[in-house]
């Protein structure tokens, strides 16, 4: 069985978080990058997936600057081959256009099953696994906790809000957004790292079907403080006195 | 302008509190634009039309394969809906059933699809909206021409269902085939196992979020909640890395809280976290970046490091 997981490199979200001078995007010289966070618990449900059934993981990444340190983890965690996905240029946040560029990859790929992380922090145009399950008309489930395999079927947990949760059975080939691995995410050992570092990686080229709709992203703001926080400043002992009143007179200590 | 088309989760056979709001919503986008709303029914016995009230139409597919939830046969109810109304928005809200729906709806029907909306107005044939990304750290400003798919954040919506009335009529659409060819099917309900640790009900909670950085690191946080005889609770990284169990779990997939204290260490304050415990009645964050959309919702807060100010305050409030 193969198994092909999507990884995506995600800006730091923290105080280097900057507007470029468009006003339309983020400053991407300036900001540190790492794997998108759901994306690990794929790439991590992936490699469970194949310490239980053998299966073969494929990690694939659009082409850009810094996507070799995802393969890197992906080789670390045990994946068996990674592919960088050349489609031509694709502008900020266009998650259409990418997932587009994805699908043309994965009729020349061929798996049987596709990981994605459920989101990006950056998904204002929508999520990537929809919009491949969509363009390759394969089935889809969002928000996955849980996958067990059987011959030519993905028994799947879902989740919703407020704690409940569902069992599905999907066929395959299928898509599945993934929200979190069925145990967390594994360190990679120094070891192993270098080991990954010296792995190359195969190229896919593609030509993806660009949409032909998109909405059009005007500006990025930060938001307006609109609460009225009061900020304690001062030593940390100082800051812990101050927060200590507050519980006192609030009388949230004596209950 | 053309309809507004709403897709009702339903829970239990019930309209699903986020969607009652979701009506709400759309009732005074409808209103300001002129146009009609019509609520999407997609189920496989009659729901009560009680909390669709502020529906001018009630659109339903009913067909058995649509219950239990299986993401894919209400895709292609959805679908149905939208070639037989279509509507020049549909809303869903960002929740597991929106995620399934809302992008593969729009890419299948060629419409442009905007996630994480907090506001969505219309003007002539463009919608605007404002979406929350980077964990609510920026605001996107977006542009969209109609027809399109917009998916609501739910800590944006109206806290209270609308009285406004609809015209409350009702219209069948002809179930789609693939509701008899599905490639997916319901298995079972997984009950949640009782961990005996029920965070909506303490009164005081101590929250540790991401800036914790590590498993070992979680001690300090459990003596402060000791010391405060606290809870302790976590944001969704805090649990997806394996330091907390799911059932401390506070936001969007974990649970809403309401305690009297709310001490929130190294949390950042993402949208799908603050929806769950916005209502808290007093709440102390505790983060290293002065930009943490943390400090938007907090009564109180400070830029330092959350070990320091957390080790002091235990030997503080400490016996």
């Amino acid at each position: 069985m193969n198994l092909v997981v999507v990884l995506r490199l995600m800006a730091n979200l923290g105080k280097d978080l900057e507007l470029d001078p468009s006003g339309a995007d983020i400053d991407r010289d300036a900001v540190g990058w790492s794997m998108n966070e759901w994306d690990s618990q794929a790439l991590e449900q992936a490699i469970l997936l194949k310490e239980a059934t053998g299966a073969n993981v494929t990690a694939v990444a659009l082409q850009s600057a810094e996507v070799r340190q995802l393969f890197w983890t992906a080789h670390g965690r045990g994946a068996d081959r990674s592919v960088v996905i050349e489609g031509g240029e694709i502008a900020p946040f266009d998650s259409r256009l990418a997932a587009s560029t994805l699908a043309e990859a994965m009729r020349e790929l061929a798996p049987d099953l596709v990981l994605v992380g459920v989101q990006t922090p950056s998904d204002v145009f929508g999520q990537v696994g929809p919009f491949l399950a969509t363009a390759l008309g394969w089935p889809h489930v969002n928000v996955v906790t849980d996958v067990r395999l059987s011959a030519g079927t993905a028994r799947v947990q879902q989740e919703y809000a407020g704690g409940r949760a569902s069992l599905l059975d999907v066929t395959l080939p299928a898509v599945l957004g993934i929200q979190s691995s069925s145990s967390p995410p594994r360190y990679v050992l120094i070891s192993r790292m270098r080991q990954a570092m010296a792995t190359p990686a195969d190229t896919v080229s593609v030509r993806p079907v660009r949409p032909s709709v998109s909405p059009t992203l005007v500006a990025l703001r930060r938001p307006e403080h609109r609460s009225t926080v009061t900020m304690f400043v001062g030593t940390s002992a100082q800051i812990a006195a101050q927060i200590a009143d507050v519980l006192r007179v609030r009388r949230v200590l004596e209950v | 302008m053309g309809e507004v088309l709403v897709y009702v989760e339903l829970v239990d056979a019930q309209v699903s509190p986020g969607s009652q709001r979701l009506l709400a919503f759309a009732r005074q986008l409808a209103d300001s634009c002129n146009s009609s709303l019509t609520a999407l029914i997609a189920s496989a016995e009659r729901v009560e039309p009680g909390a669709l009230g502020p529906a001018d139409v009630c659109a339903e597919v009913r067909h058995p394969a649509l219950w239990p939830y299986v993401p894919e046969a209400h895709e292609a109810a959805l679908g149905a809906a939208v070639r037989a109304r279509a509507p020049d928005i549909v809303l869903v809200e960002n929740t597991t059933v929106g995620l399934d729906l809302a992008g593969a709806v729009a890419m299948a029907s060629d419409m442009p699809f905007v996630s994480y909306c907090v506001e969505l107005s219309v003007r002539s044939e463009d919608a605007h909206s404002k979406s929350e990304i980077y964990g609510g750290l920026l605001l996107a400003e977006v542009h969209t021409r109609l027809p399109a798919v917009f998916a609501m954040n739910s800590g944006a919506l109206p806290d209270e269902p609308t009285a406004h009335p609809g015209r409350g009529e009702w219209a069948a659409i002809a179930p789609p085939a693939q509701l008899d060819s599905l490639r997916m099917t319901f298995v079972e309900p997984i009950e949640a196992a009782d961990p005996g640790i029920d965070i909506t009900k303490a009164d005081r909670l101590v929250c540790v979020g991401r800036g914790v950085g590590s498993a070992k690191d979680m001690a300090v946080a459990e003596e402060l909640a000791a010391a405060l005889r606290a809870e302790l609770a976590a944001s969704r990284p805090v649990v997806d890395a394996g330091w907390a169990p799911r059932a401390r779990q506070v936001g969007k997939s974990g649970s809403r809280v309401k305690p009297r204290l709310y001490l929130a260490l190294g949390v950042s304050g993402a949208p799908e976290h603050v929806e769950g415990m916005r209502a808290s009645e007093l709440i102390v964050a505790v983060n290293t970046d002065p930009n943490a959309p943390i400090f938007n919702v907090a009564h109180f807060g400070a830029v330092a490091d959350l070990f320091d100010v957390a080790e002091e305050l235990s030997k503080l409030v400490g016996d």
